[in-house]
């Protein structure tokens, strides 16, 4: 069962989506940004680049927070992330959260690799 | 003398391919144009140190025209060479007198040495304990990947105790030097640790250093995915990174003594010293100019 | 940084006037007149009394002086100090020699002025710390590894001292060049009358004031002269320096081609300039059937020896080498050529050093003798006039 409400202070809040921009050529396949993303939001493409690495690719739109954590933990100057669409709060995003953070924990209980999307 | 040279043919430029992409990326213009792809290995930390590097000169808005890198040999050292401000690529353990002469020489420039465990501790010790000693106003960040990952993955003075590497094939017989403990010792008035993983804790470190009057030192414990990871088996550099995650621990209300960093075991991290003393420079106003005599 | 004055409103660069003061003090006092702004040096005999008097004097003119840890530290921070834009100089003898050629090498690479004083002693290794040699002429020429050029100056007297020192700073900066004063112990230990002239007689050749245009500068693209103008750190250049084999921009370029370039270029700029570089002093080299060549403390002995010959008739004359390196090349073929020219004798106090670069350039045309002393002390007439008056059979 989930249990879920919306925040009391909701309209204080926004949720940003971003955009995440990929500079195929320049990543060196280190998987740094799929791993390290807060919000799941990349995986390896089955595309390789022209020195042979696998670069990242969004596995769904609209997930990216804007938080440009794969831009800080990228080597390569290969990814970044830019701001898309700023809204209000609204239920399915409570919901969606709660969905990622018990995700999120699964994954760090179980210790190793990455629960399935 | 009659001299025949024989005289090679061939182009002198580096390959512009990747020139065009020049602007791809909103830190580019941080970067020289034209000279990356960098040539650190696919999951080495140097370069997500180097991206903290340019994200302090962006968030704590220094001046490209004052701020001078300064670098040694090894991987670590290669980073001066794409950056776009003044850089130098000195010789091997001695970026720290280099960037000693232009500070003096130049005191509104503002100085950071940018190189790697062996080039500042071993071959260059003796020149970070000096320095360190001095007070010299300048901003060291030393990427530590336990070796020496720019000829092959020898053994170095950070190595750990039993810890494989070409020139310790059996596993090394030295103990390494704890890093923050020798600059504390040395006078270092800023001292931090943090991993590659610590993205803004570094970026961070990096900023309140370069603002700290005096001898700042950051080190960064890096994975070396080819070279010391590969030798001793410690998986992927991805492998290592959540190695980080698991292992790393905020100690800063530890003494550095405390921090040392056993084979395979927990990475104390956190910044360690934070202290105000007289610069040389300081030191040279009040003490000796002041005091300089008529013949 | 240069030539500020002192607190009292006095300007302490130039010491005008008459001094009784040694070769180190002298050398020290020409950097300073020369607008030396900063000095790194480790203390080491007999070159100790240039550092001590440049603590003493730099914080009077507006410069730094510092004591580096080692020798390898000093001429890194020399280097260092010169891309910042500061005439900036160090001294030291054989055993710190031997450690600043790592960083000579990165100066020529590069191509940083600056000026490296050695007060030359008896070696090798530790050899006599307090007596004079002439043993590292060589060295200054080939110590660091990789083809560079220098140019290096050997004074015999301290007033020689403080005027080779000075046009030293010049030199460095119109070839962008380590410039080394080979002088030795006699001469640096030995305390003579040193005149040092109003300023408007010590003309320095102003530093490149025009500086080039930001937009795509090349910060190792040389000019007509064969040098590159340089620019320093922190005037918005953004230039990147290595001690790689680079490109014109700078950056590392690791090829033949690039290879070829820039060491060709480093050479060719003070090969093909040698002519205009090379100083000598000549005596009586008209008609002279013997020539004794020498520089520094060993050309006293040379020039009596010279005099007392003439004075009995003898036809001996002598060139002394001001400019070590470059080698006098042109004029030692010259005078080999000429008719009646039995033979050189290479006066110098080592094993043989510049004898074989005068061997050389004979080229077999006259006999090249090596009057070559271990060292220890200069030697006197009584001992380099038989071997003169040998050759002249």
């Amino acid at each position: 069962m989930d249990f879920w409400r919306m925040p009391l202070d909701a309209e204080k809040h926004e949720v940003v989506i971003g955009k995440v921009n990929i500079i195929s050529y320049r990543c060196k396949g280190c998987k740094y940004c799929i791993e390290f993303c807060p919000n799941d939001v990349l995986e390896e493409s089955e595309e390789f680049n022209e020195k042979g690495y696998y670069p990242p690719r969004v596995k769904q739109e609209g997930r990216c927070i804007n938080c440009n954590f794969c831009e800080t933990i990228c080597p390569e100057f290969a990814i970044y992330c830019t701001e898309a669409e700023r809204r209000p709060l609204q239920p399915q995003d409570v919901i969606h959260i709660e969905k990622i953070s018990r995700r999120l924990r699964h994954r760090r209980a179980s210790g190793t690799g990455k629960a399935d999307s | 003398m009659i001299e025949k040279l024989v005289r090679p043919h061939g182009s002198t430029a580096a390959k512009d391919s990747w020139q065009k992409g020049h602007g791809d990326h909103p830190l580019d213009r941080f970067l020289k144009e034209g000279r990356i792809p960098h040539i650190w290995c696919s999951g080495c930390g140097i370069g997500i140190a180097f991206t903290a590097f340019v994200k302090a000169l962006e968030k704590g808005q220094f001046d490209p025209d004052r701020t001078v890198v300064v670098s040694g040999i090894g991987c670590s050292g290669r980073a001066a060479g794409y950056l776009d401000l003044d850089t130098y690529h000195t010789t091997h353990g001695r970026p720290i007198p280099f960037a000693t002469g232009l500070k003096l020489a130049k005191p509104e420039l503002k100085l950071v040495v940018f190189s790697g465990d062996g080039d500042l501790f071993a071959i260059g010790g003796n020149h970070i304990i000096h320095a360190a000693r001095r007070n010299i106003d300048i901003t060291v960040i030393c990427i530590n990947n336990f070796n020496y990952g720019m000829t092959g993955g020898q053994g170095g003075p950070t190595t750990p105790l039993e810890a494989r590497t070409t020139t310790t094939p059996y596993g090394c017989a030295e103990h390494p030097f704890n890093l923050i403990y020798l600059a504390k010792a040395a006078g270092a008035v800023y001292v931090a640790r943090w991993t590659v993983l610590h993205t803004y804790e570094m970026r961070d470190a990096m900023i309140e250093g370069m603002n700290k009057r005096g001898f700042s030192f950051i080190e960064i414990i890096s994975p070396c995915p080819t070279g010391y990871a590969r030798h001793n088996k410690l998986g992927s550099a991805l492998d290592l990174m959540r190695f980080y995650k698991d292992n790393s621990y905020l100690a800063d209300v530890l003494d550095p003594e405390n921090t040392a960093l056993p084979f395979k075991g927990r990475v104390a991290v956190g910044k360690f010293v934070d202290i105000e003393k007289p610069t040389f420079m300081d030191m040279w106003e009040t003490c000796v100019v002041a005091k300089a005599e008529k013949r | 940084m240069t030539g500020r004055s002192a607190q009292r409103g006095e300007d302490l660069t130039i010491l005008t006037g008459t001094h009784f003061m040694n070769g180190d003090e002298a050398c020290a006092e020409g950097g300073v007149a020369a607008g030396c702004a900063f000095f790194a040096g480790y203390p080491i005999t007999p070159a100790t009394e240039v550092a001590e008097r440049m603590a003493r004097r730099l914080p009077q003119v507006g410069g730094v002086y510092i004591q580096m840890e080692d020798e390898l530290a000093s001429m890194a921070a020399v280097v260092g100090a010169s891309c910042a834009g500061a005439r900036a100089m160090t001294a030291t003898s054989g055993p710190g020699f031997s450690l600043m050629m790592e960083n000579v090498g990165l100066a020529a690479m590069l191509e940083a002025p600056c000026v490296l004083v050695n007060i030359m002693r008896g070696g090798p290794s530790t050899g006599l710390p307090t007596l004079v040699g002439q043993q590292d002429v060589m060295q200054a020429r080939w110590g660091s590894h990789g083809d560079y050029e220098v140019i290096a100056l050997s004074p015999e007297s301290p007033q020689e001292s403080f005027q080779l020192t000075f046009e030293a700073f010049d030199l460095a900066d119109m070839y962008r060049t380590p410039v080394m004063i080979l002088s030795d112990e006699v001469v640096g230990h030995m305390t003579e009358k040193v005149i040092i002239p109003p300023p408007e007689a010590l003309i320095c050749r102003a530093r490149r004031k025009r500086k080039p245009a930001r937009r795509g500068f090349r910060p190792f693209y040389p000019d007509s002269s064969g040098v590159p103008p340089m620019v320093f750190a922190g005037e918005g250049y953004h230039i990147h320096a290595t001690g790689l084999t680079h490109d014109e921009f700078g950056y590392p370029v690791i090829t033949p081609e690039a290879q070829e370039r820039l060491v060709q270029r480093l050479v060719r700029k003070i090969r093909d300039h040698a002519d205009e570089i090379v100083r000598t002093e000549e005596l009586y080299l008209e008609d002279a059937e013997v020539i004794v060549v020498s520089y520094g403390c060993s050309a006293r002995t040379a020039r009596a020896v010279v005099e007392q010959a003439k004075r009995r008739g003898l036809k001996v004359g002598m060139l002394r080498l001001i400019t070590v390196w470059p080698f006098a090349e042109t004029r030692i073929r010259q005078l080999a050529g000429s008719d009646g020219l039995k033979a050189f004798v290479v006066a110098e106090i080592n094993s043989g050093q510049i004898a074989y670069e005068v061997e050389r350039c004979a080229e077999g045309k006259v006999e090249t003798v090596l009057a070559g002393f271990m060292g220890g002390r200069i030697f006197s007439p009584e001992e380099l006039l038989p071997i003169v008056e040998e050759a002249l059979r």
